[in-house]
């Protein structure tokens, strides 16, 4: 690969699954080498997307996961058993010659293996350490387990996915481990910064569940100063907009089968274009006029708005609403946004990359394009060890029998 | 202490798309400078308002978007506007906008137009679509991008009569300013070697496709579609269902289920804690689960027993929590090892003792009305440069003078 914007730095990096992964994942994209570092016992399982489903067409197993490649493209992938004394006296050499150690166990994990921020500062002073996991490294709920939807629940984003009158909806995903790997990747990056600028390292301790209480602004203020709680009557209500007041503004049924548009329409002018496209006379209804009125009868607005779109198709009728200026969408299928949507290709936002066994894969790209140093994504995620003979011997100069060696005496 | 972009500055021309960015940018000490037009940034219009009454400095959207920036009124319309725009950014680290595409252009502030000035200067543009994208101009919203863009369709209910949700707190604007400020550091790291500046093009629509986690990578890898459940995640098959209703009618998420034999030992150690073991039908099976010497789920088709070990341990969480509040069963199960969450509020959240404790809760001082607010805090604890709201959002062009006095030249 080309030189990167980031290939002058090395990460020694403990991180899995997405909410650590997925951080690592936007460095390696600009060329930085990040080690990633596997428990050779347990074949790496530590990580539950190793070997986890989606494979492609007729593959199967540990170096077949198809969340696991998509993650960890473009790291560099070794094995090491920290249970060894041996194995530790390497992670020191590893540790001696990186940027920054990342890892997202659970609180403690790295700590009783012998390397907390003072353990790694000792080895390299002015070394950067970013820990991520649900609820940080102190407090009462320092040894509580999360993942991604504990994470949500708990710090009020499940809870404000929802429509009123039903459970929590939720996220159909993991919406913290991307977030959480995304404020960990901006951890690092500013840490590296302020080294670059100060000499000197330090521990950023991430909790998933702070950060995701970030994300909720405007609702939280208006409970801590308005003492107006999300948890009322009608509320929380995620498919309207309260901030600002929009109405129509809905995800409406559409003809067919689990067929959805979403339509924004913005404010007076915008309802009085769409009022004279829908053409019924409810629309003209001057009840509606305003945004005040559309906002109070707003159950009858959306029970009409229902109506004139169950009998339509999703795509011509959000193509004839975004004609009009008005913000409006079909709510597409993975294949439809994917593969048919010419912004994502156009984009090129699926790139294909080349994994050791599983061939051909393609994988989510970023969504930003830099003018003199963008990104580029061409080998697939690590197989168990891959590298093992690069790093150790490479990049920590060991000779081959010495690797060798250490495979024998199930070091790595 | 400062935090760990003290010493920049960054030139913010951001509503409702960037100001989130810009934030983050500010909280983390770098000097953000926030032009708004004359009247100021239409989000100042926005509710939630200061004990419900509009007006200026009152809009607590406004407030929670723009923590630790300055501002400064400007109209970019006129010449004297361009020209101290053109000035403000040669002596920035960073321009960060998100107007229309071409807008800036027409202004002539786009990057090209700064560039030669100031070689070092790093532009982020955010926009729905991205700038040169095929659906560049259309209109967009936070509701629309993750419409189209993926999130919604993982998000919702069993019931497929119910609408697909787009999930809350405008998490769209949020994903695309999330990769704004990461492609910006990069920028930035790059710059701290090269003395190099660039253009950095933002998508958000993008930034919603590529954070659907399962969503996109099984129609990637399998071409198989997932399908939304209520609560969890989207799957190519049916899951369990993974929220409980507790006895004070708060809802949980249960994790993970006992699963291994220790966790059969705890769930009936917790039954009968718990003084719930007498009214548990299936308390014998718990410990036949617990004897086992090991479970293998691959093994559910096939083993009876172990079907009805893993359906009593299920039971047995949903008995258990029915029987306590929301609080307790979070707590008792995580105590003993158990993944639960409670589904809080965000209110709820920011009052529990674990942000309490780790002082997530930020009190922020405004001199001018005699009070402080209780602001969310700190994304992440950065021990070394922390992370703070250094002032409180600014009122309109409130340092409008005290930075353009900066740009007059000083002889």
């Amino acid at each position: 690969m080309s030189e990167g914007a980031l290939s002058h730095l090395r990460i020694c990096d403990f991180t899995g699954q997405l909410a650590g992964a997925g951080a690592t994942r936007f460095l390696a994209a600009f060329g930085a080498q990040i080690i990633r570092i596997e428990d050779p016992v347990t074949e790496g399982r530590w990580d539950i997307l190793r070997g986890n489903p989606p494979y492609k067409p007729g593959q199967r197993g540990l170096e077949y996961g198809g969340a696991y490649n998509n993650h960890n493209v473009e790291k560099l992938g070794i094995t090491l058993n920290l249970r060894t004394d041996r194995g530790k006296e390497i992670l020191r050499d590893l540790v001696r010659i990186s940027d920054a150690v990342t890892e997202n166990f659970a609180a403690g994990v790295l700590e009783r293996w012998g390397f907390n921020y003072e353990g790694l500062k000792a080895i390299r002073p002015d070394i950067i350490y970013v820990s991520n996991c649900g609820f940080g490294h102190s407090g009462p709920y320092r040894d509580f387990k999360t993942w991604g939807p504990i994470v949500q629940a708990v710090s009020g984003l499940t809870f404000s996915s929802g429509i009123p009158d039903q459970p929590p909806a939720g996220w159909g995903y993991s919406y913290m481990d991307h977030t959480g790997a995304y404020f960990m990747a901006m951890a690092i990056m500013m840490a590296l910064h302020h080294r670059n600028v100060t000499g000197e390292g330090q521990w950023v301790d991430l909790a998933c569940t702070e950060a995701a209480c970030t994300l909720n602004g405007p609702a939280l203020l208006d409970a801590t100063v308005n003492g107006r709680p999300l948890r009322r009557p009608g509320m929380p209500d995620a498919n309207r907009s309260q901030f600002p007041p929009m109405a129509p503004h809905n995800i409406y049924a559409a003809a067919g089968e689990d067929n959805w548009v979403a339509v924004a329409c913005r404010n007076d002018g915008e309802w009085a274009t769409l009022r004279q496209f829908i053409g019924e006379r409810w629309a003209s209804d001057p009840r509606f006029d305003r945004i005040s009125g559309r906002l109070e009868w707003q159950d009858e607005l959306d029970a009409n708005m229902t109506a004139f779109t169950s009998a339509r198709d999703r795509f011509t009728l959000a193509e004839s609403i975004r004609a009009l200026g008005i913000p409006a969408t079909a709510v597409q299928r993975p294949e439809e946004r994917i593969d048919k949507d010419p912004n994502t290709e156009g984009w090129g936002l699926w790139p294909t990359v080349q994994h050791t066994l599983m061939g051909e894969v393609r994988v989510d790209g970023l969504p930003v394009h830099l003018s003199e140093t963008d990104w580029h994504l061409e080998r697939g995620g690590p197989c168990l060890g891959e590298h093992n003979e690069q790093v150790y011997g490479e990049v920590l100069g060991m000779s081959s029998r010495e690797i060798a060696g250490l495979r024998a005496e199930g070091v790595i | 202490m400062n935090g760990p972009l003290q010493g920049l500055r960054l030139i913010e021309l951001c509503s409702e798309n960037g100001s989130w960015a810009g934030k983050l940018f500010a909280d983390a000490g770098c000097d953000v400078v926030k032009l708004e037009p004359p009247g100021g940034d239409v989000t100042r219009t926005y509710p939630p308002f200061l004990d419900d009454q509009p007006g200026e400095g009152r809009s607590l959207y406004f407030w929670y978007y723009n923590t630790s920036k300055r501002s400064v009124t400007i109209d970019l319309e006129t010449n004297e506007g361009r020209d101290a725009f053109k000035a403000l950014a040669a002596g920035a680290d960073f321009v960060l906008e998100d107007r229309p595409p071409g807008e800036m252009a027409r202004l002539g502030l786009d990057y090209p137009d700064l560039r030669a000035t100031n070689p070092r200067l790093i532009y982020l543009s955010i926009t729905p679509f991205g700038r040169d994208a095929p659906r560049a101009h259309e209109p967009a919203t936070d509701l629309t991008i993750f419409g189209g863009g993926g999130p919604a369709w993982n998000n919702g209910y069993d019931d497929h009569t119910l609408p697909p949700v787009r999930g809350g707190g405008g998490q769209a604007m949020h994903t695309g300013s999330h990769f704004a400020v990461m492609a910006g550091l990069v920028a930035l790291l790059h710059r701290d070697r090269t003395g190099q500046g660039q253009h950095v093009d933002v998508n958000m629509h993008a930034a919603a496709n590529v954070t659907t986690e399962a969503g996109s990578y099984t129609w990637l890898v399998a071409q198989e579609t997932v399908q939304r459940q209520t609560g969890r995640h989207a799957g190519t098959r049916q899951t369990m269902t993974s929220q409980l209703e507790c006895a004070d009618g708060r809802w949980v998420n249960t994790g993970v289920p006992p699963r291994r034999p220790d966790d059969f030992v705890r769930c009936h150690e917790w039954l009968e804690a718990e003084g719930l073991l007498e009214g548990f039908h299936a308390a014998p099976l718990l410990l036949e689960g617990a004897r086992r010497e090991r479970i293998d789920l691959s093994m559910l088709q096939e083993d009876e027993e172990l079907q009805a070990i893993f359906g009593a341990g299920r039971e047995a969480m949903a008995f258990i929590a029915s029987r306590l509040t929301a609080y307790e069963f979070f707590t008792g199960a995580q105590g003993r090892g158990f993944q639960v969450g409670i589904i809080y509020s965000p209110e709820e959240a920011i009052a529990d003792p674990q942000f309490v404790d780790r002082g997530f809760p930020t009190e922020v001082e405004h001199p001018e009305l005699g009070r402080s607010f209780t602001y969310p805090g700190a994304p992440y604890l950065f021990h070394g440069s922390p992370w703070a709201i250094s002032r409180r959002p600014p009122l309109p062009g409130e340092h409008t003078e005290e930075v353009l006095a900066q740009l007059k030249p000083t002889q």
